[in-house]
Parts: structure tokens; C-alpha cells; sequence
């Protein structure tokens, strides 16, 4: 149907001609190229718990790679504030949002995912960077018990969501934290508007995520024995679309008082932040994002000192600030309810000198 | 203290004459069920301490500790040894005189949580007719006296030369997050949970804070450490506890109240002390002048 669509039109009349010869080729370039991919150098990353990041090069050195990760999915009860409020969570690797894992453009992804037979759902992992068959969705659904590897090759450079998506229960796996993202760097690294490199001297990872916790006649939240138990009114309470909690790093306060961030006067920080549900718009309180990729793909121009930026649910953006004043800083969703009444607050502790040019108190208040 | 100083004068300058009159006069007539409403009490002895006083400090354009104060405490001080609770609370909105909090009273040992300034005020005024004392909300140089070895001194001990202002809010921070961190739960527990103070009064600088009546202060002082100007906001009242917060007196869960960097009270709560009578007063403060 879409061939002969093509030739009325008259545009894919060379298509027509090359096709068949593709098709006949395709099983000796099929072998060629995964003959090839075997020849390549292979690095293992072990991925390491959000905020943070595993170790990386920002321009990559050499070729092509095949990288391999592997990640356990964990179905876990969390706490997600101060109150005790409780969800059952699923998980890559055991924390919510899953790792920020990060290859070069052109490398290939090699996934091991791990399903333990203590879990008690099927799930799979859809990556919005990969292309064809659902993300991966469809050629990685895994029973307790069971696991399976995936390769797929990062084309695109950028930040990107993944997450699990099994037939019938997607919204409800992805809202009870099983997502993650994945950057795909440039193999020159970052670059601004004019082409000029850009590098970070830190990286975090921020993931936010929104809850949606049943509550009982008088107003509490519930607690359920076991997972089976919690699907009906978790359902019911996410048709709401009201959230519960938005929390930054699966719970209220992750990324605060003793878990702030930390940076320095003078540094590069690249903060990564994935919302794999729901819209969000990031805005550091005193400070900037002094080149923003708002949808997270980074053959687009950076913006440039934005104040608040929108990150559209089922997507990952990236935002590079240097830090020129020391002191506290808030990260947090510019929706200001869901950053100061549901949780979607972080903070940066910045140590260093005061610069008294971009701020001053001139006189004390009266 | 300044109020019971002025009081003190004021009852100085009246004549030993009028004192036999007054007294009789000034007796309130108590409700024949008083007794039943009298909460437990522990009454503190005057004495002298070294307080660093309430208030935000501006030195030369710059935050600054507040400067530590002896404060000589005139009389006794009668202070509830428990913390109102959600029990007490009830009767007084069974009584009509107290709004309903949020959360029900089912447990009537907790304290009472999720009330404000305006509450808090309310159940004092409640409690003194119900008892025919006067009860109110403490004076918070009062607390800190009672509180004794259970008040925490929130100076930061930083150079007042210090030219960047971050330092202070790091450090500022840095204490809150120990804090939280050292007292993860916030879940509040039956009254007496968290001991008693050398005086017997339990529960200071638990997860609950309390109410006082002193006004939030800034102090704007010169170079040299004096005081400039003061302001006194009142509408935002001193809440005592691990830290003092300036809470505007309609902010009933704390939360709410902080802003975006601060860590707020867990809870808002309160204990009040009793008004000594006229009477007791005369006779505290002769005692006092006599030194017997």
C-alpha cells in the first residue's frame, strides 16, 4: 500500500528499484554488521544510585563501543515522607528514578535486565532513545525469575526517558517509579549555540515523579499487605490525576538537608532532570540555567540564561549552570505548590566567596 | 520581662496600705469545678540567667548572633509540666470556646498539634475562667528560663566581620539538617515521651513547638554592637523548641510557614503559665526586696 502510494506520487521511484536489491543483501549485511559490532571494544559501567552518576568521558576517545550495563528491578516498599507514607515502588535497580546511564552517540546500548524470582510482576523497559519495537518493550518483558539482553544502538544525542512498560499496566508501573534516563553524549561533548565546546565539572540526576497514594475515609493514607492489594485503589486514585506527592529522587526531602547538593563557586554543574509522567518546569531559586536543552536533545541549540524551563511529561532535559554566588540554593519544579506542599524540592549548598558586584545589601532592613 | 519589671514598680509605689483592701477586692470568684481543670504544674524559683535573647540581629549591614543577656526572673514561674493534650484541647471545644483541630482526638495522651497562635490563646482564656486563674501563653525569655538545660542556643559563633553572607546560611542550614536528621521522626508521641528537665517539666524541644507570646523582633545595631533601632512584629510570635521559628499567629501546620530553604517546627503546640494573682505577686515582690 505504501509502495504503490510512493510511485503514484513519483518521489520513490528509486526506492522501487533499490528495495529489492536491499532485501535480497539483507541477511549478508545483517551478518556483516553484527560481525562487525562483535569487533568493537566493549566497556562494563557500573551504574551507580541518582543523584549521581557512574563515570564517564564527556568526549569520548576512539570509536564506537558496546556498552554494557546491567540493571535488577526491584519491587520494594518505600517511604515517601516525613509522615511515613508508604507505596509499593518498582524498580530499576532499586531506586527511584532507576540510574542515569550515559554513552556516546554511535556506541551501543547492551542491557542485561534482571527480573529476581522475589519479585512478583512481569516488566520490560522501554527506551524513548532506541528505535522499534516499543522502545525495547516488546523484546524484553521479563518474568520473576527470568532475564534477558538487550542491544540497541544510541542514534540520537541527548537526554532521554526510559521506563517500564508492560501490556495493560504501563501508568501504573511508570507511577510507581520504574523510570529512569539515559544520556547520550556527543562523541565531541557539548557544545554551545555557536559550536564552541562545553564541559561540566559535576553531574546530577533528578528525578521526579508523581505519586499517587489512596487515602481512607478519615483522610490517612493506606497501607497495603501486598501489591496485588494496592492495584485497585492506586488505579483509582491516579485516574484522579491529582497527585499525592511529587518528590524529586522518590521522596520528600531526598535531595535536601543532608542529601543537598553540593557544588562550589565557579563550578560547571550539568543537572539532568527526567519527568516520565507529567510536565514540570525546573527553576533554580538565584540562579540560572545558562544553557538549557528544555526537551533534552542535544543536536538542538542550547538556550540560553533561562529562568524556569518546561520539561514535558515522558521526557528528559538537560540545563548547564556555573555557580557565581555561594550560599543555599532551592532546585525546584516552578509549580510552586508541587514543590513546596507535595515535595518537589531539592537544594544546592554552595560553598565559596560572595561577590558583592552582582549583589550587595546597601542598606540593612528597617 | 520588662512588663513584670514595670509591674513591679508600679506595685512598689503602691502603699503597704492598700495591699490588706486590694487583696480582697482582686480575689476572682472560682468556679465551684476548678479544681478538676487545674493542669499539673511545676513552679520555678526566680533566679538570674544568661540568655541569648529572641530576635534577628543586623551588625553593620551584616546577620549576627543575638548578643547573650542576663535576665533576672522577678517571681516564680508556674509553667505546665506537660504540654497541653489533645484530651485537655477537647473539652475546651466541647465547651464551645476552641476550634476543632484538623486531625480528630483520638488519642487524647498526644499533644495537642495543629493549632495557632489564635488556638492557643483561646484554650488560656478558656482555662482561666474554667479554673479562676489566669493562665497565658509564656514570654519566651520564660520558656527559655524554664526550660533551663533543655534550651538550645542557635548562635552560629560566626566572625560578625565576616563579609559573605552565605557563610551563615550554610551554617544556618547545616545545623537544621544535623537536626532533622538527629530527630528523623516526626511522629508525635504520648506527653512525657521525652523526659523531663532538671525542673520537671517535660517535653521541651520535643517534635512539638510552642507558642509563646513574644513578638518577633529585628534589631538593627551599628559596628560597634548598638542597638540602632528595633522593630517588634507582632502577628508573627516566637515558637519555642529545638530552634526558635517566627510563626505568623494563623499557621496552624508549620510547614506551610517556612520558606524555601528553611527547616520549619515538625509541629505547633503549646504550654502556657499561670498569671500569679495580684496578691502573690505583692508578696513575691516584698519577699523578693527583703531577699527572704
Amino acid at each position: 500500500m505504501i509502495l504503490a502510494g510512493a510511485t503514484a506520487s513519483g518521489a520513490a521511484a528509486p526506492v522501487l528499484v533499490a528495495a529489492p536489491a536491499r532485501a535480497a543483501n539483507a541477511p549478508a549485511a545483517a551478518a556483516a554488521a553484527a560481525a562487525e559490532i562483535d569487533r568493537l571494544p566493549r566497556v562494563k559501567v557500573d551504574l551507580v544510585d541518582p543523584p549521581f552518576v557512574h563515570a564517564h568521558e564527556q568526549v569520548a576517545t576512539g570509536g564506537p563501543k558496546v556498552v554494557e550495563f546491567k540493571m535488577t528491578i526491584e519491587e520494594k516498599k518505600i517511604v515517601l515522607d516525613d509522615q511515613g507514607t508508604e507505596v509499593f515502588a518498582f524498580t530499576f535497580n532499586g531506586t527511584v528514578p532507576g540510574p542515569l546511564m550515559v554513552v556516546h552517540e554511535g556506541d551501543y546500548v547492551e542491557l542485561t535486565l534482571v527480573n529476581p524470582e522475589t519479585n512478583e510482576l512481569m516488566h520490560n523497559i522501554d527506551f524513548h532513545s532506541a528505535t522499534g519495537a516499543l522502545g525495547g518493550g516488546a523484546l524484553t518483558e521479563v518474568n520473576p525469575g527470568e532475564q534477558t539482553v538487550l542491544r540497541w544502538k544510541a542514534t540520537r544525542p541527548g537526554v532521554f526517558v526510559y521506563h517500564c512498560a508492560p501490556p495493560g499496566m504501563v501508568p501504573w508501573h511508570v507511577v510507581s517509579g520504574m523510570n529512569g534516563a539515559i544520556m547520550v553524549l556527543p562523541r565531541e561533548g557539548l557544545r554551545d549555540e555557536t559550536g564552541k565546546a562545553l564541559k561540566y565539572d559535576r553531574v546530577y540526576y533528578v528525578g521526579e515523579q508523581d505519586f499517587y497514594v489512596p487515602r481512607d475515609a478519615s483522610g490517612k493514607y493506606k497501607r497495603y499487605a501486598s501489591i496485588g492489594e494496592s492495584h485497585e485503589d492506586t488505579i483509582a486514585a491516579m485516574r484522579t490525576l491529582t497527585p499525592t506527592h511529587v518528590v524529586f529522587n522518590g521522596k520528600v526531602g531526598a535531595l535536601t538537608g543532608a542529601n543537598a547538593l553540593t557544588s562550589k563557586v565557579g563550578e560547571t554543574v550539568l543537572i539532568v532532570h527526567s519527568q516520565a509522567n507529567r510536565d514540570t518546569r525546573p527553576h533554580l531559586i538565584g540562579g540560572h540555567g545558562d544553557y538549557v536543552w528544555a526537551t533534552g536533545k542535544f543536536r538542538n541549540r542550547p538556550e540560553r540564561d533561562l529562568e524556569t524551563w518546561f520539561i514535558p511529561g515522558g521526557c528528559a532535559g538537560a540545563a548547564l549552570y556555573t555557580f557565581l554566588q555561594p550560599g543555599i540554593y532551592a532546585y525546584v519544579n516552578h509549580n510552586l505548590i508541587e514543590a513546596f506542599e507535595l515535595g518537589a524540592a531539592g537544594h544546592f549548598k554552595v560553598d565559596g566567596d560572595w561577590n558583592d558586584d552582582l549583589m550587595k545589601r546597601l542598606t540593612p532592613r528597617a | 520581662m520588662r512588663r513584670s519589671a514595670r509591674l513591679l514598680t508600679w506595685v512598689i509605689v503602691l502603699s503597704a496600705g492598700m495591699l490588706a483592701g486590694a487583696t480582697v477586692l482582686l480575689v476572682p470568684r472560682t468556679p465551684t469545678d476548678a479544681a478538676s481543670y487545674r493542669p499539673r504544674t511545676v513552679t520555678v524559683p526566680p533566679g538570674t540567667f544568661s540568655h541569648r535573647v529572641d530576635g534577628e540581629f543586623i551588625r553593620d549591614g551584616q546577620q549576627a548572633d543575638a548578643p547573650m543577656v542576663p535576665i533576672r526572673i522577678d517571681a516564680p514561674v508556674e509553667v505546665m509540666a506537660f504540654q497541653v493534650t489533645r484530651a485537655e484541647y477537647a473539652r475546651c471545644v466541647a465547651d464551645g470556646a476552641c476550634q476543632r483541630p484538623d486531625r480528630p482526638e483520638d488519642r487524647g495522651e498526644l499533644p495537642v498539634t495543629g493549632v495557632n497562635y489564635i488556638d492557643a490563646s483561646a484554650y488560656a482564656q478558656w482555662l482561666s475562667q474554667r479554673t479562676g486563674q489566669t493562665w497565658r501563653l509564656p514570654d519566651e525569655h520564660e520558656w527559655a528560663y524554664v526550660a533551663g538545660s533543655r534550651f538550645v542556643d542557635d548562635a552560629h559563633g560566626i566572625d560578625p566581620d565576616d563579609r559573605n553572607p552565605a557563610r551563615r546560611w550554610i551554617a544556618e542550614y547545616e545545623r537544621a539538617a544535623a537536626r532533622k536528621s538527629s530527630n528523623a521522626d516526626p511522629r508525635t508521641r504520648p506527653v512525657g515521651s521525652f523526659g523531663a528537665n532538671e525542673h520537671g517539666i517535660h517535653d521541651l524541644a520535643s517534635n512539638v513547638w510552642e507558642w509563646t507570646r513574644t513578638c518577633h523582633r529585628r534589631v538593627i545595631l551599628d559596628a560597634e554592637g548598638r542597638s540602632i533601632r528595633e522593630t517588634r512584629t507582632c502577628g508573627v510570635y516566637v515558637a519555642a523548641g529545638r530552634h526558635r521559628a517566627p510563626m505568623t499567629l494563623f499557621v496552624r501546620d508549620p510547614k506551610s510557614g517556612g520558606c524555601s530553604v528553611a527547616t520549619p517546627p515538625d509541629h505547633l503546640g503549646f504550654r502556657l503559665v499561670r498569671q500569679p494573682e495580684w496578691r502573690e505577686q505583692v508578696v513575691a515582690s516584698l519577699r523578693n526586696r527583703l531577699r527572704i
